[in-house]
């Protein structure tokens, strides 16, 4: 019996088995890696944050409300984000991390700036200032454009 | 000594909130992109479209009132992610219709997210001018 059952696992059976095994681990591994490295782009974040809101940050800003120190935290990860993707360091993070590099607002910055510094060689207005927007477009124009929908509803709410 | 020890306490106690909120954030963040990654590896959807699915999903959640808890909870780690960018648009709707009305429905989103696309074309030009062209072969 077992021999049979050993012969019926056939080298294209094992194979398969083999491919579905790796798949499984790499799905945890890659899981892994964004949870790791998209934790660790927020908790950069957040050290800026504190930083901005106690001890030195504060004599360079002033006093922030909520939106400023948003706004401060998102400008300092996109100008991280642009500084990684201009030392060629951003793609090599990206190898490992996975979604973990891409959704992270640095994520976006990558996505403008490395098409930016990629397409140069076809010319500074369809080559750099189109291709800038190849992903970064789509996500402001849908995104911009469900913004106007909720406030639309939102005001006809508040009106009515 | 006691009035010290409970100076002591009081740092602790600050230190420690501290540290619970890197690691919310952290938490929060992770999870919201390994979302992203089961959709990459069990979806066929590109990175592009994680990209718009997050930023209309930020928006929707913020509108509905969820993404709220989410960003008290998580900080920066609900913030920085794509999502955060969707409720900082939708954010900025409802801040802008409440105060100029009409108006506010066309100017209030992008008003509040343009510091970091405006960010991202500044810098993208000038890393396309300094850096070297890379080979066209990806």
């Amino acid at each position: 019996m077992e021999s049979d059952n050993l012969t019926k696992l056939d080298d294209k059976k094992y194979e398969w088995m083999q491919k579905k095994r790796n798949q499984k681990s790499s799905l945890l591994k890659n899981c892994v890696m964004a949870f790791l490295f998209g934790g660790g782009f927020c908790v950069i974040a957040q050290g800026y944050k504190h930083f901005i809101t106690s001890g030195i940050g504060v004599k360079f800003l002033g006093e922030l409300d909520e939106a400023a120190v948003s706004a401060h935290v998102a400008l300092f990860m996109v100008f991280l984000g642009a500084l990684l993707t201009a030392l060629n360091v951003y793609d090599d993070i990206g190898k490992h991390a996975g979604a973990g590099s891409v959704v992270p607002i640095t994520g976006f910055a990558n996505s403008v700036v490395s098409p930016a510094m990629e397409f140069r060689s076809e010319g500074h207005i369809l080559g750099v200032g189109a291709q800038m927007f190849v992903v970064a477009g789509p996500v402001i124009v849908y995104g911009t454009f469900a913004s106007v929908i909720v406030g639309l509803i939102y005001y006809l709410v508040s009106r009515g | 000594m006691w009035p010290t020890l409970w100076l002591l306490r009081i740092e602790v106690f600050y230190f420690m909130d501290i540290l619970m909120d890197y690691i919310c954030a952290f938490v929060t963040g992770g999870v919201l992109c390994v979302i992203a990654q089961i959709l990459i590896d069990k979806t066929k959807l590109t990175p592009a479209r994680i990209l718009v699915l997050y930023v209309v999903s930020g928006v929707v959640l913020t509108a509905v009132g969820l993404y709220e808890h989410v960003v008290k909870f998580g900080g920066t780690g609900a913030t920085v992610p794509l999502t955060g960018f969707g409720y900082s648009l939708c954010k900025g709707v409802f801040k802008a219709v409440d105060e100029y009305g009409f108006r506010g429905i066309f100017t209030g989103g992008l008003e509040n997210v343009a510091t970091g696309i405006v960010m991202a074309i500044v810098f993208a030009l000038i890393a396309s001018f300094v850096t070297k062209p890379k080979s066209k072969s990806r």
